[in-house]
């Protein structure tokens, strides 16, 4: 590995201010389960390593009455064990707790693996469904944007080099709603997503018809999709195959997959519709308080 | 002459399952593999390795790298002596050229695979050797790869070698093309054979580049010193192979070499041949101190001895009645950049399990730029048996015959003629199709869509060869057993068992110890399945020895001819006066006092081509929507002649068929159209996890080996064959479709069922 | 070029100071500046679990983590498991079940199910498979790992009672 400088800054003006000053020479690192990798394989080479986990903003997570404040340091572990977190907002335990295995949920974070915009992330497209938005400082602003406009094409991020991401916020989900993350791996766990979608559903007080939904896709791309269409054309309309087919096909239309060790074009393309169906469905069965 | 009581009594100790007194090392971290092992004065080596699958090399300049401080050493092809190709005997691993090995360690003129080592250095740490082979520039002039069997065995295929000498693994094969020798065996007619035939299938297979996929990469430590002597500690299969070897390479006499073989982290056959030694040896050299050199895991898939991709082709035609009468059967298999893949292997036993009368085998070793081959763990069975089983399990279905009726109507037994030409040695072949057709899991119903069960049934061969062993008796009765064959699951164990039960004591009693290259007569490596049985004829022989001595000992001590002393079970008794007895203990009190100290080494080459067998029987579910399999039920049996530690013979059925599970389902090497190894991470070379498996359950026959003491017959290997088979037929009796690429990945499996 | 960093930690509950380049990961620490080398490097990209150790009380890849990150930590390795000669029941129960062949992947192993057992003292089959699924063994196909976990979790619990 090449040889760096380490620093471990103990609030957040400080982190940002290293940042103004070094920009891409310097990388932040949470949980390292991805940079230290980067680095290992000569993939990023920065002058300066910033360890961001002593900086309160970054690694608090607290569930408020209207919506969850994920610090982007928070490991994925202290995600899925909070129980508050577990009962709410279901999605967001499946996507963390299939994540690498327990050793990788111990320190990878869900900030990072957004920064680390990998087309088959698995927390992005749930990030993407539940409405999550990224809060991002620099010296000079800070925004607050959608999950989905974050990743620009395979480990690039509209992040710029003097920002950083602070936290997600996740709204915290209406009574009769559910959220699925689904993905599709040749062995159990380990693996890289062939192919993932998250699905979130509002259903309505009956619990037969879609209120809203929101569809998203991954490992299909270049980056995690918000399949907007697919959502919208759900709405309103009753909950049953047929509806759930015709918003699997516009996920299924928005897909452009390659074939490479993970899998084939073909595949990847069947799979979409396949996760999107599956995802639905059980999105709807969690809207309607069922244990899946 | 001594007289003793009859070793068919029922054993004490073989059979039994003792604890591992080396296990206590492995569970508390203090056992030393090779990267735990440390010298003061070290310094650390790195390779550089070329990106192109078939290049020249134009030029290397090492200057930027010598500059980087911290570097202390360059060395690169032109370092290492010019030495012909010549064939060396390699024991169990047939013939192999030395040039190819000089040449593979690192590359002189061309590179012939990514990953090929072409340059190194040594460095105060490892992070600056790998930061200075970065500076190495090198010019290379890219040339075409051919990547497959098929595309090198083309008639126009550009020759990778521009000087091709057939390669051998066990016997010579003749050239065939450019890229490619052949091996052929038969019997009988084969035209008259299929005219014979009530039904012919004719199917065609692939099966992609895999790795034995050992958790502990490659790494060695050499001192060079300056006597010209060389000390290597690395955990290997075959310290005398890696001694052999390096001394020709490097072109210096056998007797400067002295190889320490340390634990061994997983091997399956890929760890016994030099890799990094002849590289360390020179930076050694060059520097005066000891270099440790380690592969990096991307390093370890790019650049070692995989199992070989193929192409396979089978013609089988067979009676109304189920009787087979012809197989004409096409094995082309990746040699890897030097020519000698073990393509025999599976020519001499992929069909001799069953008598058929009139068959031709052909096999191809094929060069093509992928690393060398090398053997794992029964090398290229299981290709070849992905290939007839499923065409053994499609004619018994197209007959309507049930598939262990099927075997068993064609089933080679003891006294058949084999097809390389001698009979089958004793083994009760009925026995272990009687014993799956009657089994709970070949009975139990498999209810419910997409599931099925599959069957098969392989046949594989020991290997024999030379092995040494020594027994020194300690004055308080416990015993010292050295043998150079490394232990890589417990055969420190089962072979102080195998003496323990000869000398009659306690097998706590025994010490055992692999001792390296200049401590013990020559070995064979600890490879097919040899351990257990080769090594423990030779321990059982030195431990009778030993017996022999002591009684004499007694003798001495009773005023009496050795012949009236009696041994039996650890006792020593006067035969004309039974008052006078003393225990192993005793005697060995008083050894000093009867004519010194007793220890006794004898070297010994066991019989090879005992026969082994095994079936597998496995229930799948598919997943249609995804191609995904799971696996819900599994059982292994195989013939081990006599389970010296049941537990070890489990351990090692269960560890094979998951290795076979993972070939058959997700592993491949996976090379794009440039010839770059993409998936060289344990990430995408995607091996079974904990999640993937249901328990293995495991059924041991025995039927005795006549050729040991105790029946035993090899075990390591025979359970890696039948499982990408058993789950191809399973597949098929769940889905209605046949698989006939390995492995059988997802992305597979659902293409085939939207043809159907 | 960085200078090296002065690190304090505890390990395996001593009081520990090292110096250690940023650039060297925990695993690099443990091994080859402290010498414990129960911890394994097998793919040094957290894909196999062979360096799994427990920093502050959570199971990780030692080698996804930087040996400077250590400050103040508190790290447990294999070398922690056996206390004054007796061996911890995980580690008997691997002896006892042949969960381990070369060896190599047991100590990962081991951390991985002490980790396990901790948080889920009675663990069924599946609890076990998915919580090992990020520790590799290629010599043992898993069975007997999972009855040895299985065994250590009965006598541990009855240690308990």
């Amino acid at each position: 590995m090449h040889d760096f400088e380490y620093c471990v800054p103990d609030n957040l003006q400080e982190a940002v201010n290293l940042i103004s000053i070094h920009r891409g020479a310097a990388s932040l690192l949470a949980g390292g389960t991805d940079l230290i990798l980067l680095m290992r394989a000569s993939r990023k080479r920065p002058n300066l390593v910033i360890d961001i986990k002593k900086i309160s903003e970054l690694t608090r997570i607290e569930l408020g009455h209207s919506e969850l404040y994920l610090g982007a340091a928070v490991p994925c572990r202290r995600v899925y064990e909070n129980q508050e977190v577990a009962k709410k907002l279901s999605g967001v335990v499946d996507s963390t707790k299939l994540i690498g295995g327990i050793q990788v949920q111990g320190r990878g974070t869900v900030g990072g693996n957004l920064c680390n915009a990998s087309p088959s992330a698995d927390t992005i497209p749930t990030l993407i469904a539940y409405g999550a938005k990224a809060h991002i400082v620099s010296a000079q602003k800070s925004r607050n944007v959608p999950v989905e406009e974050i990743c620009l094409g395979p480990g690039k991020t509209s992040i710029e080099e003097d920002e950083i991401l602070v936290n997600l916020t996740i709204p915290v989900p209406p009574r009769n709603s559910g959220a699925k993350f689904l993905r599709f791996t040749p062995r159990n766990e380990m693996d890289i997503s062939v192919a993932n979608a998250a699905a979130w559903v509002e259903l309505d007080e009956s619990g037969q018809a879609f209120k809203s939904a929101r569809i998203a896709i991954g490992a299909v791309a270049p980056t995690p999709l918000f399949v907007e269409s697919a959502g919208k054309v759900m709405l309103g309309q009753s909950v049953n195959d047929d509806v759930i087919r015709e918003a699997a096909n516009i996920a299924q239309d928005a897909a452009t997959p390659i074939t490479d060790m993970r899998g084939t074009a073909e595949h990847r393309n069947h799979l979409v519709k396949v996760l999107v169906t599956r995802a639905i469905k059980a999105a709807v069965q969690r809207a309607r308080g069922e244990n899946v | 002459m001594k007289n003793r009581e009859n070793f068919s009594d029922k054993m004490r100790v073989v059979g039994t399952r003792p604890v591992r007194p080396d296990g206590l090392d492995k569970v508390t971290g203090r056992a030393r593999f090779s990267d735990d092992f440390h010298l003061s004065n070290i310094l650390y080596g790195k390779v550089l390795r070329s990106p192109h699958a078939h290049a020249r090399i134009i030029s290397i300049d090492t200057s930027k790298a010598e500059a980087l401080p911290g570097v202390h050493a360059v060395v690169i092809g032109s370092d290492f002596p010019l030495i012909d190709h010549q064939m060396v005997s390699q024991g169990e691993a047939g013939l192999a050229d030395m040039r190819d090995i000089s040449d593979n360690c690192m590359a002189k003129d061309k590179v012939l695979y990514d990953g090929h080592a072409l340059a190194s250095v040594a460095a105060d740490s490892p992070h600056i050797a790998e930061e200075a082979i970065k500076l190495i520039e090198v010019e290379y002039e890219p040339l075409l790869p051919l990547m497959d069997v098929c595309s090198a065995m083309a008639v126009d295929a550009t020759p990778i070698h521009e000087h091709f000498i057939p390669g051998a693994f066990i016997a010579p094969s003749e050239e065939y093309s450019a890229n490619a020798s052949t091996i052929k065996m038969g019997q009988g007619d084969l035209k008259q054979g299929f005219t014979e035939a009530d039904h012919i299938i004719e199917r065609e297979f692939t099966t992609e580049t895999i790795h034995q996929g050992y958790i502990e990469s490659h790494i060695t430590t050499v001192n060079y010193d300056i006597n010209g002597q060389i000390t290597i500690w690395t955990g290997t299969q075959g310290q005398f192979e890696v001694r052999d070897n390096l001394a020709d390479v490097l072109d210096i006499p056998v007797g400067k070499i002295k190889v320490i073989p340390l634990e061994v982290g997983g091997a399956f056959g890929g760890k016994d041949r030099i890799y990094l030694e002849p590289v360390a040896a020179l930076l050694s050299k060059k520097t005066g101190r000891p270099v440790k050199m380690s592969m990096r895991r991307d390093e370890v898939l790019r650049a070692t001895g995989p199992s070989p991709g193929s192409y396979i082709r089978l013609k089988m035609g067979v009676k109304s009645d189920g009787t087979l009468t012809a197989a004409d059967v096409h094995l082309a298999y990746e040699a890897g950049a030097y020519a000698g893949g073990p393509v025999f292997l599976p020519v001499i036993s992929c069909t001799t399990r069953y008598n058929i009368p009139n068959i031709r085998i052909n096999g191809f070793d094929v060069i093509v730029n992928k690393p060398k081959t090398r053997p794992y763990r029964a090398p290229g069975a299981p290709q070849a048996m992905f290939a007839v089983e499923q065409v053994i399990d499609e004619l018994a279905q197209l007959l309507g015959i049930d598939p262990v009726d099927f075997r068993m109507k064609n089933l080679t037994k003891t006294g058949d003629r084999l097809l390389p030409g001698f009979p089958c040695q004793p083994i009760d072949t009925e026995m272990m199709l009687r014993t799956v057709k009657e089994h709970e899991h070949y009975n139990a119903p498999l209810d419910g869509p997409n599931r099925g069960r599959g069957l098969a049934y392989a046949m594989w061969f020991n290997l024999g060869g030379i092995s040494s062993a020594r027994i020194s008796v300690n004055s308080d009765g416990t015993v010292q057993l050295s043998t150079a064959s490394p232990d890589m699951s417990g055969t420190r164990m089962t072979l102080s068992m195998q003496a323990a039960e000869v000398l009659g004591i306690d097998v706590r009693e025994i010490s055992a110890n692999v001792s390296d290259s200049e401590s013990i007569g020559f070995s064979m490596p600890t490879v097919g399945s040899r351990t257990t049985f080769a090594t423990g004829i030779v321990v059982c022989e030195v431990a009778e020895e030993v017996l022999l001595q002591m009684a004499a000992r007694a003798a001495i001590l009773w005023e009496i001819d050795p012949e009236q002393v009696l041994v039996s079970k650890g006792l020593f008794t006067n035969l004309s006066n039974s008052n006078q007895q003393m225990s192993f203990k005793e005697l060995a009190g008083k050894m000093h006092e009867t004519g010194g100290p007793i220890t006794v080494h004898s070297t010994k080459t066991a019989p090879s081509f005992i026969p082994l067998i095994g079936a597998h029987l496995v229930d799948v579910e598919v997943d249609p929507e995804t191609g995904k399999v799971e696996i819900l039920r599994y059982t292994a049996f195989q013939d081990v002649g006599k389970a010296v530690h049941p537990d070890y013979v489990e351990g090692q059925m269960q560890g094979a068929a998951v290795q076979g599970i993972g070939m058959a389902l997700n592993e491949e090497l996976f090379y794009d159209s440039e010839g770059t190894l993409k998936n060289a991470s344990l990430l995408d070379y995607r091996m079974p996890t904990a999640l993937d498996l249901p328990m293995i359950d495991t059924v041991i026959l025995e039927s005795p080996n006549p050729a040991h003491p105790y029946g035993v017959r090899g075990c390591g290997e025979m359970s890696i064959i039948p499982p990408a088979a058993a789950l191809a037929n399973a597949i098929h009796n769940a889905t209605g479709v046949r698989l006939n690429s390995m492995p059988m990945a997802p992305h597979k499996v659902c293409a085939a069922l939207n043809q159907q | 070029m960085s200078t090296k960093t002065h690190v304090a930690t505890t390990i395996n509950g001593e009081v520990t100071e090292f110096l250690c380049e940023p650039r060297q990961s925990l695993l690099e620490v443990l091994r080859d500046v402290l010498f414990l080398t129960g911890s394994k490097e097998g793919c040094n990209d957290g894909n196999c679990g062979a360096c799994s150790v427990i920093v502050d009380g959570v199971l990780i890849n030692s080698c996804c983590m930087l040996g400077v990150e250590a400050q103040n930590s508190s790290v447990f390795t294999v070398e922690s498991l056996a206390s004054e000669g007796d061996l911890h029941p995980l580690q008997k129960a691997f002896l006892e079940e042949t969960g381990l062949q070369c060896g190599i992947c047991t100590p990962g192993f081991l951390m991985s199910a002490k980790a396990l057992l901790e948080k889920h003292p009675k663990p069924d089959e599946q609890q076990i498979r998915y919580w090992l699924a990020s520790n590799l063994c290629r010599c043992t196909g898993y069975d007997k790992i999972v009855r040895s976990v299985m065994k250590a979790a009965d006598v541990v619990a009855e240690d308990k009672a």
